[in-house]
């Protein structure tokens, strides 16, 4: 459709790439993120937590702090008025411990006073007296029931077993693995930051949040704070970054209390060491296939076994679990398989959801597992995995039919057909730079080797079994200005950026508000599962459709016209079937029209007990494919370059998604080579950016990429959710890339050097 | 609280006294919560991640490391000084234009280390500016937009000579 008119073209519509309306506040440093705001009179808050992974407490004895001059509050699980715990799923993570403690960082108390300092001083000066306990830390032990319960709940989150077809079949070629993932941290850089007003006399409060899902926390504040919901009004505090960490609550139902219990705004924001214990992390997995194949190859059986330690509360441990085994097969045919998978609770730090949600895991394995096939076969890595490509209308293991746009193959070709690096080893310049250990200057360029892998990966997209997944939103127009209403939590990914995108498209209009992203609008579900693009995109398009159509009637009656032969052509409305053309802003000058459009994806079905069912709304690919230098000597590793080709549908907004791509590559080189939290009998080694280790500048490798758009007809705008596929398959490539170099069988992730060096 | 102090700290051009401060204090935490200049960010509180980079006597300092009863005698530059709200320089338009911003909580650290590079070296290779600026974590980009937003300023800048 050509948008020329008299007075030229819409910019920023879909498929365009225009400025971020939030952006230049985020470069002038004049953006408020959570951690910025402030009140009058406000006081800070601070959360006093346990040393120890798992302890009986016996005795919390706070009044040596009241003691200290700037005390305002001190709160413990006896001041909660309301439900004593939360949780996404299973509500079983206490507000505050009270008899036991079960991770290392366990919030167990809150104060409240006049500066930071005091707060520290009097976290230190209350006493809680410990019975240590021996942690449940192996969750092998939680399965075999080796150890008693940790939890009145049980130390088992999850069992899923999936079955089908012919377990008896035994493949002419047999391979096996057992991988291993590290826990894995989303480090966002803004930390967890919240201020909360409370109503006059205790009535309600008002909290300003960096969250992923406003009205999900709200339900569980409102809750543990015994308020009706509508007494909880939650606004969206600028959020510095999520990947899934701020899907759980952390600090909100404790900020909240505080401000209550003194009458007066406080403010709460994590140290980095908090922010470390005290968000739920990406699963550690331990995960055992065996695939049968034919001698040329073909995938005919797949058992795996699964095991995904969500530490101390169960979160969202149950629904990771599901995605790891119900992708078992990745993004290959395959019609007979056993997987059991179990989500165990230990005495480790909560894990939950980061980005690729228990896809990266399965995906690590079934990457290893292919290209073990390979070589056994007698096949590249390429030709294996387009040998067993999946491809719409292929089933899943689980029974489930790919009704997506599902191009596996295209993926891979068009990533194989991506340019290979043309620099050498450390690059054309000689700078030290470009070899593995940079500017310690270890490496010697004649002892390098280059290795190149590949990984290619399914992932759903939206939530699943049967959760009706929902957003809304609100759009009015009124002369010739759209204003935008929602409660979609903007983290960094740019859904500001892409509703006006979608409302300056279907209504021909420049000028696109927004108003609050907040708790008065009814819910947009959570920014994650790479949902938001469809479900509050597809939210967004509705409302917009439904006033079009309003001013479609108004104009067509006014002109008499059918208002079905009306159009939006660039900043006009015009008769499709005749000259009548009238702009926009001209007709609805000193009118106003309203519509609120709730989206919902098509339904999904839980898992009988053999694992079958239709149980995911969609599906998305992509294919990786690593270069990387490797020391062997001295096991370091610099990855060179990173291609991809994404499944992408549309790419509505090009420039965020290449953002995605680039961004989630990060994070699967930083879990394949750098990034692990590191725990010794339930202890955290390193909760500080100085020991845990992110891709910087240095450590990021050119990525060529190439969105593959066959517009899908299932998404409302045709388009994909693009977060999540970055990051899943990027780690076994690199993984991969490794192995080619060195010749070893690398199992586990991250990489140390230890791994690639020491026998 | 006991340790009490009262400085002069010199900020963005403008002397700024500070009454009645907790000596403990940073200079991230006075400049956020004293002066009400939150544009320098906290992320790390140990030097690592670039996200409150401030420029002190010119030089690129976090300022998480920096007491602020100690920085009394030094012009210091903060985001806030770099441009006025809604006159953004060179550097942050093309942060915008170029995709180089997500969530935004590293940007400002990053936009005075761009600065500083681009002041030093006006025509820095990819491998200078990988260099320069690795010191400025970003967990949402994979930095690749933020290169080729540095980069066109400094192609801008030399068309323009």
């Amino acid at each position: 459709m050509s948008t020329a008119t008299r007075e030229g073209v819409v910019r920023g519509r879909l498929g365009d790439s225009p400025p971020r309306p939030d952006g230049v506040a985020k470069v002038q440093g004049s953006f408020a993120f959570s951690g910025d705001l402030s009140a009058d009179g406000f006081l800070w808050g601070a959360t006093l937590r346990s040393p120890h992974p798992y302890a009986r407490i016996v005795r919390i004895d706070v009044t040596p702090a009241w003691r200290i001059d700037g005390v305002a509050a001190i709160v413990t699980a006896e001041d909660v008025p309301g439900k004593l715990t939360y949780g996404l799923i299973s509500s079983d993570q206490p507000v505050f411990a009270s008899d036991v403690v079960r991770y290392v960082g366990e919030p167990i108390a809150a104060v409240a006073a006049d500066h930071p300092e005091t707060c520290r001083r009097a976290l230190a000066a209350i006493v809680v007296e410990y019975e240590v306990l021996a942690p449940l830390t192996d969750p092998e032990r939680a399965i075999d029931g080796s150890h008693p319960p940790i939890h009145a709940l049980g130390n088992l989150i999850r069992h899923q077993r999936i079955v089908t077809g012919d377990q008896s079949l035994v493949g002419e070629v047999v391979v096996e693995g057992t991988y291993e993932l590290g826990m894995q941290d989303q480090a966002f850089l803004g930390l967890e930051a919240a201020l909360a007003l409370p109503d006059p006399g205790g009535a309600g409060v008002e909290l300003f949040v960096a969250t992923q899902w406003l009205h999900e926390d709200r339900t569980q504040i409102a809750a543990c704070l015994d308020l009706a919901p509508d007494k909880v009004r939650l606004t969206l505090g600028g959020v510095g970054g999520a990947f899934g960490a701020r899907e759980d609550i952390s600090l909100q139902v404790h900020t909240c209390l505080l401000a209550l219990r003194t009458g007066r705004p406080v403010r709460l924001a994590y140290s980095r060491e908090e922010s470390f214990l005290g968000h739920v992390h990406r699963h550690p997995a331990r995960i055992w296939m065996r695939h049968h194949a034919t001698e040329q190859g073909v995938i005919q059986r797949i058992e795996a076994r699964m095991v995904f330690d969500g530490g101390a509360y169960a979160s969202t441990s149950s629904a990771v679990l599901i995605n790891a085994v119900t992708h078992a097969q990745g993004p290959y045919k395959c019609v007979n398989a056993i997987v059991d998978g179990y989500a165990v609770r230990t005495n480790n730090l909560p894990c939950g959801a980061m980005r690729g949600f228990g896809v990266v895991q399965a995906c690590f394995a079934h990457e290893g597992q292919m290209d073990k096939l390979a070589a056994t076969c007698g096949l590249d890595p390429v030709e294996i995995r387009l040998l067993n490509a999946m491809e719409t209308g292929d089933a899943l293991i689980t029974g489930q039919v790919i009704e997506n746009v599902a191009p596996v193959a295209e993926c891979i070709r068009r990533t194989a057909a991506l340019p290979l690096p043309t620099e050498p080893v450390g690059g054309r310049d000689g700078n030290p730079l470009h070899l593995p250990g940079g500017a310690g200057l270890t490496a010697d360029v004649s002892h390098i080797r280059r290795g190149i892998g590949w990984g290619v990966a399914i992932k759903n997209l939206m939530y699943s079994e049967g959760f009706d997944d929902f957003s809304t939103a609100r759009c009015r127009l009124a002369d010739g200005v759209a204003s935008l209403k929602f409660a979609t939590s903007e983290v960094g990914q740019g859904f500001v950026v892409l509703a006006p995108q979608i409302a300056r498209s279907v209504l021909g209009v420049d000028d696109v508000l927004l108003e609050p992203i907040d708790t008065t609008i009814g819910s947009a579900g959570s920014t994650s599962a790479s949902r938001q693009t469809w479900m509050s995109g597809g939210a967004i398009d509705g409302a917009c459709r439904l006033v079009r159509e309003r001013m479609f009637e108004h104009v067509g009656a006014r002109n008499d016209i059918d208002p079905v032969r009306l159009a939006i052509d660039g900043r006009d409305i015009v008769d499709t079937m005749g000259s009548f053309r009238v702009s926009v802003v001209e007709a609805t000058a000193g009118l106003a029209f309203e519509e609120t459009f709730e989206h919902h994806h098509r339904p999904t079905e839980e898992l009988d007990e053999n694992g079958q069912g239709n149980c995911h709304t969609a599906f998305v690919f992509v294919a990786h494919r690593a270069v990387v230098d490797v020391d062997p000597e001295l096991g370091l590793v610099k990855v060179v370059q990173i291609a991809t080709a994404q499944d992408v549908g549309v790419a509505l907004n090009p420039m965020s998604v290449m953002g995605q791509i680039e961004g989630g590559i990060a994070q699967g080189l930083g879990l394949a080579v750098m990034e692990e939290i590191v725990l010794t009998d339930g202890l955290v080694r390193n909760a500080s950016f100085t020991d845990y280790l992110l891709p910087t500048m240095l450590d990021m490798p050119t990525v060529v990429a190439t969105m593959i758009e066959i517009p899908d007809p299932m998404a409302p705008l045709g388009a994909k959710g693009v977060g999540e596929p970055p990051c899943i398959s990027s780690t076994p490539a690199i993984v991969a890339a490794i192995r080619d170099a060195i010749g070893r069988d690398l199992s586990r992730v991250p990489v140390r050097p230890a791994d690639i060096c020491l026998p | 609280m006991a340790e009490s102090q009262h400085y002069v700290l010199h900020v963005n051009g403008m002397p700024h006294e500070v009454g009645d401060a907790w000596v403990g204090e940073s200079l991230l935490y006075v400049l956020r919560e004293r002066l009400g200049l939150t544009g320098s960010k906290g992320a790390c509180e140990q030097g690592e991640c670039g996200s409150c980079s401030v420029l002190i006597d010119g030089e690129l300092i976090c300022s998480c490391l920096v007491l602020a009863a100690s920085a009394t005698d030094q012009e210091i530059v903060t985001i806030e000084g770099i441009a006025p709200v809604g006159s953004p320089t060179d550097v942050q338009d093309a942060f915008v234009e170029f995709g180089a911003v997500q969530c935004g909580f590293c940007t400002p650290g990053l936009i005075m280390a761009a600065h500083a590079l681009l002041e030093r070296t006006p025509q820095p290779s990819e491998t200078e500016i990988r260099e320069e600026l690795s010191g400025n974590i970003c967990r949402c980009t994979g930095y690749g937009r933020i290169i080729e937003a540095v980069q066109r300023v400094a192609v801008s800048r030399t068309d323009q000579r």
